[in-house]
């Protein structure tokens, strides 16, 4: 029994879980923030716990800024009732946000947010088959989706879960083959090893920027954001398939779909953007065991990019308006699948030529 | 009968839809920038800011003084009367009631209540009150904690209302006869 490793590897789920959690909790408070300064809103700024308004100017800003609003949604979500409609499947009921969330959580283990920090590798679980293990966990999601759309048993929600299922397989395949030049340039399955080579070799949306845009569509696509939130779409389906869901069980979803974000914009960064790397100021070097503070250079690194994405994903949102159905299913089937296709066979030959 | 929408086939950069995602994050990044350094934001931040109301607006109906700071009201209840929810109720002062405190009144109403869950606003009281005792004013949002704190006694209204500077309709009357009393009448 190796104790340190144990110790180590609790510590570092707890911290990233923490962190995930925390990201989601104010990534909707980014959601809504920039949703309102895009609309010339203003956005929350009411919220603040009663003793703010004696901390002078800081607390005002804070308060202005929306800062405590997560901590109040949160807090509403725990107190509201937990109602269950009458008509439900009950336990498919209960099942359906724990298999929502739980696919969301774990596709954060074989990230690597950082390079190094003392003898520790900053990544939960350097997985030889990180991608393979990634998209396995990601394509569950949608059971949560498709299985809560079931369960309420009610049109709206099932509606919800057709469209999802529909979508994933629209989507997952283009998603998978957008990936596979990029494993052909790196001839590795390892995310740490990915990231490496573009430490040494530079970024890979530059070897492969077809992929990254198929990718990034596709991974629009895979967390139910706009233009693709056909399982949601309040203006069609009410609510979606969370129509039927109150309180803590909506809350699950909710947490599911920015956790689902995240790792989708931690997989950005990792497979395209060069992981926790800069290509300048000698940050593209793994650090080493003395070198505290390249460590936690690079973890800084790595989830400023991240929040980048996270940005762009919601930027996004307000901007489009939401795909329709088919046009949905020609984008992935009849555009992204021969172009994934395509792009494979120019990245092999290209590689061919070059050995 | 269908019709049939000509529509343009779409060219070759359009089908890409990529120029047309540009120009989507274009716009709605300058209304980011505009509403976060410019101020450009069109939310009125409502407790803080509020509306500058036109001059004739109706709001709540609040009893008013003259300028002599005496209650004009002299509880002839025709506002009651012509209130179409029925939101006044009028307690006359009775036979040994108290008096009106000012001259050319018989009496002034012993409680005067309004209750503004029920007024609609409509300034029928105003337009039928012949001492010109009630008006319309400019409040619009009523707060309290429970239905009987909505219905406003005479003591509030007189309070919210103010004093009127409009006409003084007894005065007047009074210096026109005594006007009249001396010969030749000048009018």
């Amino acid at each position: 029994m190796d104790w340190n490793f144990i110790i180590f590897s609790l510590v570092k789920i707890a911290v990233v879980v923490g962190v995930v959690q925390g990201m989601v909790a104010y990534s909707v408070l980014a959601e809504r923030k920039i949703s309102a300064w895009i609309q010339d809103r203003v956005g929350p700024n009411r919220a603040a716990p009663p003793f703010m308004k004696y901390i002078p100017v800081l607390g005002p800003f804070l308060t202005r800024l929306g800062i405590f609003q997560p901590l109040a949604d949160g807090l509403k979500f725990m107190f509201k009732e937990d109602f269950t409609p009458a008509g439900v499947r009950k336990i498919y009921f209960w099942l359906a946000p724990a298999i929502a969330v739980v696919p969301a959580m774990l596709t954060v283990a074989v990230i690597p947010f950082g390079s190094q920090i003392g003898n520790q590798h900053m990544v939960i679980a350097d997985l030889n088959v990180g991608i393979l293990y990634t998209f396995g966990i990601v394509s569950l999601g949608v059971y949560g989706i498709v299985l809560a759309g079931y369960a309420a048993n009610s049109k709206y929600p099932f509606f919800g879960g057709i469209r999802s299922s529909a979508q994933m397989i629209s989507y997952e395949i283009s998603m998978g083959m957008s990936i596979i030049p990029v494993l052909l340039i790196v001839g590795n399955l390892n995310l740490s090893q990915i990231i490496n080579w573009q430490s040494t070799h530079g970024w890979l949306v530059m070897y492969a920027p077809i992929s990254f845009v198929i990718f990034m569509v596709a991974s629009f696509a895979e967390t139910n954001r706009t233009p693709f939130d056909l399982p949601e779409a309040e203006t069609e389906l009410v609510g979606g398939y969370h129509t039927e869901y109150s309180s803590m069980k909506f809350a699950l979803f909710f947490l599911a779909e920015y956790s689902n974000m995240v790792a989708s914009s931690a997989m950005m960064v990792t497979l395209f953007f060069g992981g926790w790397s800069l290509p300048f100021f000698g940050l593209d070097h793994v650090a080493g065991p003395g070198s505290l503070g390249l460590g936690i250079a690079h973890i800084l690194i790595f989830v400023a990019k991240l929040l980048f994405f996270m940005v762009l994903f919601i930027w996004v949102r307000w901007m489009f308006p939401r795909f329709r159905y088919d046009q949905l299913m020609d984008l992935g089937w009849r555009r992204f699948l021969p172009l994934a296709l395509v792009n494979i066979l120019i990245t092999a030959v290209w590689l061919y030529l070059r050995s | 009968m269908a019709i049939t929408v000509n529509r343009k086939p779409l060219s070759f950069w359009e089908k890409l839809y990529l120029p047309a995602i540009a120009g989507g994050l274009q716009v709605t990044i300058k209304h980011a920038y505009g509403s976060l350094f410019q101020g450009k934001q069109v939310t009125m931040e409502y407790p803080e800011q509020r509306w500058t109301l036109p001059q004739n607006y109706r709001g709540a109906p609040y009893l008013v003084k003259d300028q002599d700071g005496s209650t004009k009201c002299v509880s002839c209840q025709l506002c009651e009367f012509v209130c179409p929810p029925k939101a006044i109720r009028i307690t006359p002062p009775g036979q040994d009631g108290q008096a009106a405190d000012r001259a050319n009144a018989e009496k002034m109403p012993k409680e005067f209540e309004i209750n503004m869950l029920r007024c609609i606003y409509c300034g029928m009281c105003q337009e039928v009150c012949p001492e010109e005792a009630i008006f319309l004013q400019k409040d619009w949002s009523h707060i309290a904690h429970n239905r009987s704190e909505m219905i406003y006694n005479k003591e509030k209204l007189l309070a919210l209302g103010g004093t009127h500077g409009g006409i003084q309709k007894w005065k007047h009357k009074l210096e026109e006869a005594k006007a009249q009393e001396s010969f030749p009448v000048k009018v």
